[in-house]
């Protein structure tokens, strides 16, 4: 029966019916906190600046989301003569599909017993983890692209060609930073690296690498101060500037999907996961609520990141990536190894 | 030699000095004072005014809309109809038709009275001129600025419209706010 699910890293066999029933759930959760977090930011971003925010709609504005969906959806769907239809269609699916696949692998608890059937509290556990994450990364890219360029606009083709640059420079130190937690952890599930950070969070032994995978988020989910890709000012919108209405609506779906696994991705490997200090252990149906606690905090920063800093420049961008992130990340996996060989 | 520019130099703010691991240690630390900078302004509070519901207070000399005045005790007109605001008015907006006061017929204190008394308030400039030009402070600017509407005939305010109390609808600064 296992050999059905060569991915799955596990010793017990989950029925067909959980499987389905997990995956539901998890993407259900992640698309209502996504509302939340769109109102979250505007409100957390008002109060940054001595404002308000959204408050009109719904109480305390909470409607506003519901209020955006409505007008998006009722706009006149639209695309340029030049541009090439189904694949202007399909790019805005391939983001979406890419970043609700990268929330399948994250734990948000250990196996629990429901109803009878031992069950993890994840989408599913593969022995290859991070690659998984870096592989659906590297296809999020092709929505990315296809979008830009099937739009057959010159400018959203320009957009699309800085996120290209943008992704695959900071894809690399991104990768190269969690190679010292997988070294210290000496496994590439995420459970497993969870379960290794039992005494001591990853945060402390591999700070450097915390902040690179931070920073490298952020320039992969395109957000401020990284996010030239779409520079409002300069680029109107980027690669997604022939796109209206729904499919608009796709693509900033996908960006703050990513926001949300960036956030968890972060949370699992660095921060422990369902994990909590000193010792406590809580009963296991506490343990998502804690990685959700984890994940808002984060989500938190990157709003706060948003209010701070000035977008970057395209030389700064490279610089930072190649210059700055990239030996950086060389340097903490060699010292990580170093240590590591000298400790055992 | 180079200029000096002695002491009138104004000191500008300048990102961190870059370069090598100084550098990127300075701009961390730069990232950081942003940091607390922007989350200082969460205890501060918003200062946002929820605008139809909360009003900016105006000044006491603040130039609203226009009122015309009556006397106190008598009741009539303080407007004797001279034309001098409209003499005086730059942007030409307001219209002054005079007629005579006559004794089964008395509206204001003087002999003649203002007929027709009209302000045009979409080309009004609320520069106060008419309130300095009338000799008998019949006219002044009051502290209203609620006035946009849907049509610009209705913009024509006619002495009616101006002589009633307005309804305050702006709040009045408290004196050395």
């Amino acid at each position: 029966m296992t050999a059905l699910v060569p991915l799955a890293d596990v010793t017990y066999v989950e029925p067909w019916w959980m499987a389905i029933l997990k995956s539901i759930v998890i993407f259900l959760v992640g698309l209502q906190i996504l509302p939340v977090m769109i109102v979250a930011e505007r409100k957390i971003l008002g109060r940054l600046q001595n404002r308000i925010g959204p408050n009109r709609v719904g109480p305390f504005g909470m409607l506003q989301p519901m209020a955006e969906i409505v007008k998006f959806a009722t706009k006149e769907q639209f695309r340029p003569r030049t541009a090439i239809g189904w694949l202007f269609a399909f790019a805005p699916v391939i983001s979406i599909l890419t970043a609700v696949a990268a929330l399948a692998i994250v734990p948000f608890g250990d196996t629990v017993d429901i109803f009878g059937t031992r069950t993890g509290l994840y989408g599913i556990d593969v022995t290859i983890g991070p690659l998984y994450l870096f592989a659906f990364g590297a296809v999020a890219f092709y929505g990315i692209m296809l979008g830009g360029w099937a739009s057959g606009s010159k400018y959203s083709f320009l957009g699309s060609m800085r996120a290209a640059a943008q992704l695959i420079s900071y894809e690399v130190s991104q990768g190269l930073a969690l190679v010292g937690v997988l070294m210290t952890a000496q496994t590439l599930s995420l459970v497993g690296i969870v379960h290794a950070q039992e005494g001591m969070w990853y945060i402390v032994p591999q700070a450097i690498g915390f902040i690179i995978f931070l920073v490298a988020g952020f320039a992969e989910t395109n957000r401020p101060p990284f996010d030239l890709v779409e520079a409002d000012a300069e680029l109107v919108q980027g690669y997604m500037t022939e796109y209206g209405g729904t499919r608009m609506v796709a693509y900033l779906f996908a960006e703050y999907l990513n926001v949300l696994v960036v956030s968890l991705v972060v949370t699992t490997v660095y921060l422990g996961g369902w994990l909590l200090p000193f010792g406590i252990d809580p009963p296991t149906w506490v343990d998502p609520f804690v990685v959700l606690f984890k994940m808002s905090l984060f989500i938190f920063f990157f709003f706060w990141i948003r209010a701070t800093l000035p977008r970057l420049r395209y030389d700064q961008l490279m610089g930072l990536g190649w210059k700055v992130l990239l030996p950086l990340a060389t340097l903490n996996t060699l010292v990580t190894a170093v240590i590591l060989v000298a400790v055992d | 030699m180079p200029w000096t520019p002695g002491d009138d130099v104004i000191a500008v703010q300048r990102a961190p000095k870059p370069g090598g691991a100084g550098g990127l240690y300075r701009a961390f630390g730069e990232t950081l004072r942003g940091l607390k900078t922007t989350f200082a302004r969460i205890p501060e509070g918003p200062t946002t005014l929820q605008y139809p519901e909360e009003k900016t207070p105006v000044y006491p000399r603040f130039r609203g809309r226009h009122r015309l005045h009556r006397f106190a005790d008598t009741g009539l007109e303080k407007c004797v109809g001279c034309s001098l605001c409209a003499a005086a008015c730059p942007a030409d907006c307001i219209r002054v038709v005079a007629a005579e006061n006559t004794p089964e017929h008395r509206v204001s204190a003087g002999e003649r009275y203002a007929a027709v008394y009209e302000i045009n308030l979409s080309r009004c400039i609320f520069c106060g001129y008419c309130e300095v030009a009338c000799p008998f402070d019949a006219i002044t600017m009051g502290h209203d600025y609620e006035m946009s509407d849907y049509h610009r005939p209705d913009l024509i305010f006619t002495k009616e419209m101006l002589l009633v109390e307005p309804f305050e609808r702006t709040p009045l600064r408290a004196e050395g706010e």
